[in-house]
């Protein structure tokens, strides 16, 4: 349950680990998207989200039954086919107190809800959004996604030419401002990923490869246990400090990129390739296309940038959720309603 | 509007009290608001007929997992992109029903800028009171022409959020179920996300699902989930805006209109009465489900005309749906489609002919 043995019996809000979890996964075993619903409980617990915060959000597809699995005490709401990303939107401006937590599936996200998804992005609203990524499309007998690599291949021997969508690349391209890839088989590295996002003030896009143990696990597959084992390559090794934990400890900035989140939280970066630059948005998409070429599954923290306005800021809401404004703020005087109507004559 | 915001609704903060989100299409735009009014916020999105037909999907979620929210669709001449500069009232039907299954939709038709505003009032206050969504049928005539209006009245009722539950609430209850029939009325209670409570929380689901709002398919929770919310829309048929009506002494006949129909109507029942000697009695709906007056105004007539601005005589349709069978025989159909808003004359001459005067 508990990802690390130093991981406290309770967090700061005094909740234990059971206080985060759901209901019974109804997923095939050894299923990818069971692995990560375990790391957002875990990741949640250890940074003391409180769970009525949370609203969790999903399309239609396997992954977008997931939420069901974890955070019972949080508000659920699973959309319509690929449109959870305009709910989200409506949810977050109606309750800018929420936390918007996000799953979806590679179909869900890259083809019926590709515009949405795309739209999303460009806003940088306050939200988490994992994609459980696995390449087919498992609850209806496992067809190719719009992720699928060129040349995987499918149980029944189908092989897949058409190209793929990198959603990486254009969550990077269009406006979110945290990106990273990761590997549900990778518990350290998403842990960490998570937790930053949790910190994270703006648009988190994860995109999780998350094996389909029924569809796509096989020999010819490229979104299996097994390919990702021997084609990860993980961009830097991820270190996450909370604000909330004052811990000093020394780094060495040529080897180390840290990243101060917007809550103080300290997001620290352990280069594995000596010049990649996560704050490089062009950087980041070139590196994307390298990987791309030299068929390498490139993971970890692609693209962050910490000062952009989000959506929010945009719109200049104000602090109170809307949601729950009095009307003596909703509803303007009779004297308004006057003037107006003294204007229209 | 978007003006009027920003000079009325701007709090002690400075900041904006509101939002307004220029969406990417209106699928995402009824998605927006839906979850706006999942949320807890007073939401809504204005379309016409072709983005009333992409909302569709979503509109079918909003009635069965139960989320208020308005969408004004400002009607103009359909099928397809059809005369897009043109007025009509040809999206009776599909918003009445708009989506897959067993699906409907409270409809709000105003007939003036006056009732516009009034009628703004009444479908979020039904939009939350029922936690369903409510359509109001404007059309081009009157969502895009310059009109002589009366002052709007200012609202004196307080602004009415329907059965929501608090921390409080929850509290004093001990329990809560989502979609539990708790007060017989049909309407359930509903708790915002972000409910500071451990039983606050439910999933919300487009799927079957019980009381407790827990993946179901059991055909005793569906067929109980779907017989509540008719009775939902039976209550509604009493807590929507009543038909006005005009009775004369002597009439024989009756008329019934509804939105920018109703101007056209009040001047051919005066010609008719001038210059026919036929008086003529009024009723003009003002919303659905249909009202029981509305019955009675037919059941007290020999012949009833029913005017609109369409070629398949779709509230004639609705009122034959509605009507009980010995009713219906009564209806007849006056329905105009050129794309301009009713004249009188025609609907004079029309009701002269039927009437073989």
């Amino acid at each position: 349950m508990a990802t690390t043995p130093t991981a406290p019996k309770s967090n700061r809000l005094g909740l234990s680990v059971l206080d985060y979890r759901g209901g019974k996964t109804t997923l095939c075993a050894g299923c990818g998207h069971n692995a990560i619903s375990e790391r957002i409980i875990d990741a949640l617990f250890e940074m003391g989200v409180q769970p009525e915060r949370v609203a969790k959000l999903s399309g239609i597809g396997c992954s977008s039954k997931s939420p069901a699995y974890f955070l019972s005490r949080a508000h659920a709401f699973n959309a319509v086919h690929g449109r959870m990303p305009s709910v989200a939107t409506g949810a977050v401006l109606a309750n800018r107190g929420l936390m918007a937590l996000a799953v979806s599936g590679d179909g869900d996200t890259a083809s019926i809800g590709v515009g949405q998804f795309i739209h999303l992005m460009r806003r940088n609203l306050p939200i988490i959004y994992i994609i459980e990524d696995n390449g087919v499309y498992g609850l209806t007998k496992g067809q190719f996604s719009a992720t699928a690599d060129v040349g995987s291949k499918l149980k029944t021997g189908v092989v897949n030419e058409l190209p793929p969508i990198d959603t990486c690349e254009l969550a990077i391209s269009l406006g979110a401002t945290f990106v990273g890839r990761s590997f549900s088989g990778d518990k350290r590295q998403l842990h960490a990923m998570l937790k930053a996002a949790i910190a994270h003030r703006g648009t988190v896009m994860l995109d999780v490869v998350s094996p389909c143990v029924t569809f796509n696990d096989h020999e010819g597959s490229t979104k299996s246990y097994k390919y990702m084992k021997d084609h990860d390559e993980p961009l830097q090794e991820i270190n996450f400090i909370p604000a909330f934990e004052d811990i000093a400890i020394e780094y060495d900035p040529g080897s180390t990129v840290e990243v101060t989140m917007h809550d103080g939280s300290r997001l620290r970066l352990r280069k594995l390739e000596e010049d990649y630059d996560p704050t490089d948005k062009v950087r980041a998409i070139t590196r994307l296309n390298e990987a791309k070429e030299k068929g390498e599954m490139l993971t970890g923290v692609l693209y962050v940038n910490t000062q952009a306005p989000t959506f929010l800021d945009m719109l200049n809401i104000t602090d109170e959720p809307l949601a729950g404004l009095p009307a003596s703020l909703v509803r303007p005087d009779r004297s308004v309603l006057e003037e107006v109507m003294k204007e229209l004559q | 509007m978007i003006e009027y915001l920003k000079r009325f609704r701007i709090g002690p903060d400075g900041k904006a009290t509101f939002a307004v989100v220029q969406a990417e299409d209106e699928l995402a735009a009824i998605g927006m608001v839906i979850g706006a009014g999942w949320a807890g916020a007073r939401a809504m999105t204005t379309t016409s007929g072709p983005g009333i037909s992409l909302m569709s999907e979503f509109a079918g979620l909003a009635y069965y997992a139960e989320i208020p929210a308005v969408v004004w669709d400002i009607q103009r001449v359909g099928p397809s992109t059809g005369l897009p500069t043109r007025t009509s009232q040809g999206d009776i039907l599909s918003a009445a029903f708009l989506s897959h299954g067993d699906t409907k939709h409270i409809m709000l038709f105003p007939a003036s800028p006056r009732e516009c505003f009034e009628m703004a009032i009444d479908a979020f206050n039904l939009a939350e009171q029922f936690q369903t969504l409510v359509f109001v049928m404007s059309d081009l005539d009157l969502g895009m022409n310059n009109w002589m209006s009366e002052p709007f009245a200012y609202p004196e009722q307080p602004i009415a959020r329907g059965k929501v539950l608090g921390k409080e609430d929850l509290t004093r209850r001990g329990s809560f179920a989502r979609y539990k029939d708790v007060d017989g009325d049909g309407i359930p209670y509903r708790t915002l996300p972000g409910t500071d409570h451990p039983a606050a929380a439910y999933f919300t689901r487009g799927s079957g699902h019980n009381a407790q709002a827990q993946y179901s398919e059991r055909p005793e929770d569906y067929e109980g989930n779907m017989e509540r919310l008719q009775r939902k829309f039976e209550r509604a048929r009493s807590a929507v805006p009543s038909p006005s009506i005009d009775r004369q002494p002597n009439a024989s006949i009756g008329l019934i209109g509804f939105g920018t129909s109703h101007w056209a109507v009040q001047e051919a029942r005066d010609q008719l009465r001038s210059e026919y000697g036929l008086e003529t009695d009024y009723l003009r709906i003002r919303a659905f489900p249909l009202n029981h007056e509305i019955a009675d105004f037919v059941r007290a007539h020999e012949r009833v005309y029913v005017i609109e601005q369409n070629r398949d005589a779709q509230m004639l349709s609705l009122l034959r749906i509605e009507l009980d069978g010995e009713l219906v025989p009564k209806l007849r159909s006056v329905a105009r489609l050129d794309g301009l808003p009713v004249d009188a004359r025609s609907v004079t001459d029309e009701i002269v002919a039927l009437e073989g005067k």
